[in-house]
């Protein structure tokens, strides 16, 4: 009899201070279990956001550093091209890479950078109190949207992965979720293949995590997963929007064949 | 731990924050909230009432990573 699923190494075994329910704790497994996968513990250094995941280098057990808010991928930038051999990586929330930071992550991925930025969508600002944030869907109630949000007066929900789908440099780009333990498993998938990527040193890899916030939505943890996989998902359609690995390896058999 | 060779799990019921997700996935319902207990967070935490078949769920979805699954090791290993 052997554990097959036991804790990760490079996460600390201890509470986090997150609420019941919050995806975050759930991507920091995943990051956590890519990093031992991957033997990367040791040379990996994390560039923290603004937002409730600002305690991260509390939880996973690599070098951190605190970026200004929303300024992470400028961050990333500096340390990846000053220490070359090591993996970078930004974590961001969607207050951070969205609304602040979304002039530093459309150059930093316009440039190719070779770090992977994990972007956590919950379509809301998390930490502040629930205000709205630009991901927030039409309708969606806040603090700062009572009546729902109208696209007439805040606009629409910003589409992270759509924008960045369309600049050239970013190798790998995909938008997965946390609603159910399959979902989780793809995910998974999505944040090995990103780090791997890095390792081998392809280019700028995005994964975009569509997230929940039960306390700020205002649901139980339970019910917050099904609004996320009903509504968030229709607004925020995951898939995999760039993947020039896979590209490649199709027209390389093709050539084969 | 049990003997036996079946597949079970064990919850670290001081990190739990009882916000269970793992009860709502867990296909066969072998994981429920323990109402005569309180941890240090003041939540009843999750409980392992028995009956795992070892699909992992809770394990996946636990955001305080406070489940271990035990469970024979299969012949494959992915990376």
């Amino acid at each position: 009899m052997q554990t097959t699923k036991s804790h990760p190494k490079s996460l600390f075994p201890v509470s986090t201070h997150y609420c019941a329910g919050c995806g975050h704790g759930i991507v920091h497994r995943m990051i956590a279990e890519t990093f031992d996968e991957l033997g990367i513990q040791d040379r990996t250094i994390g560039v923290a956001p603004v937002g409730c995941s600002v305690l991260m280098y509390n939880y996973i057990d690599v070098d951190t550093i605190e970026a200004a808010h929303g300024r992470a991928p400028a961050t990333a930038t500096g340390l990846k091209r000053v220490r070359p051999d090591c993996i970078v990586f930004t974590y961001q929330g969607d207050g951070d890479l969205a609304s602040i930071g979304t002039a530093e992550i459309i150059h930093a991925a316009n440039r190719g950078e070779n770090f992977t930025t994990v972007f956590i969508n919950n379509a809301i600002y998390g930490m502040t109190g629930g205000q709205m944030a630009p991901t927030t869907l039409i309708g969606q109630k806040t603090e700062t949207s009572p009546y729902g949000r109208k696209s007439e007066n805040e606009g629409y929900p910003l589409r992270a992965c759509e924008m960045l789908a369309t600049l050239e440099a970013p190798y790998y780009i995909e938008r997965v979720s946390v609603a159910t333990p399959a979902k989780i498993r793809k995910a998974k998938k999505a944040i090995f293949k990103a780090f791997k990527y890095q390792v081998e040193g392809r280019g700028f890899t995005f994964v975009e995590v569509v997230s929940t916030c039960p306390t700020n939505w205002g649901m139980s943890p339970t019910d917050a997963m099904k609004w996320s996989e009903e509504y968030m998902e229709k607004a925020f359609p995951l898939g995999v929007f760039r993947d020039r690995g896979a590209e490649k390896d199709k027209t390389e058999t093709g050539a084969d064949k | 731990m049990p003997p036996n060779d079946k597949p079970y799990i064990e919850i670290v019921a001081d990190r739990c924050k009882g916000c269970e997700l793992c009860v709502s996935v867990c296909p066969k319902d072998c994981i429920e909230l323990d109402t005569g207990a309180v941890n240090v967070k003041g939540v009843n935490p999750a409980k392992y009432v028995g009956g795992c078949v070892g699909c992992g769920s809770c394990v996946q979805v636990c955001p305080d990573v406070c489940i271990e699954l035990y469970k024979e090791e299969k012949a494959k290993k992915s990376a």
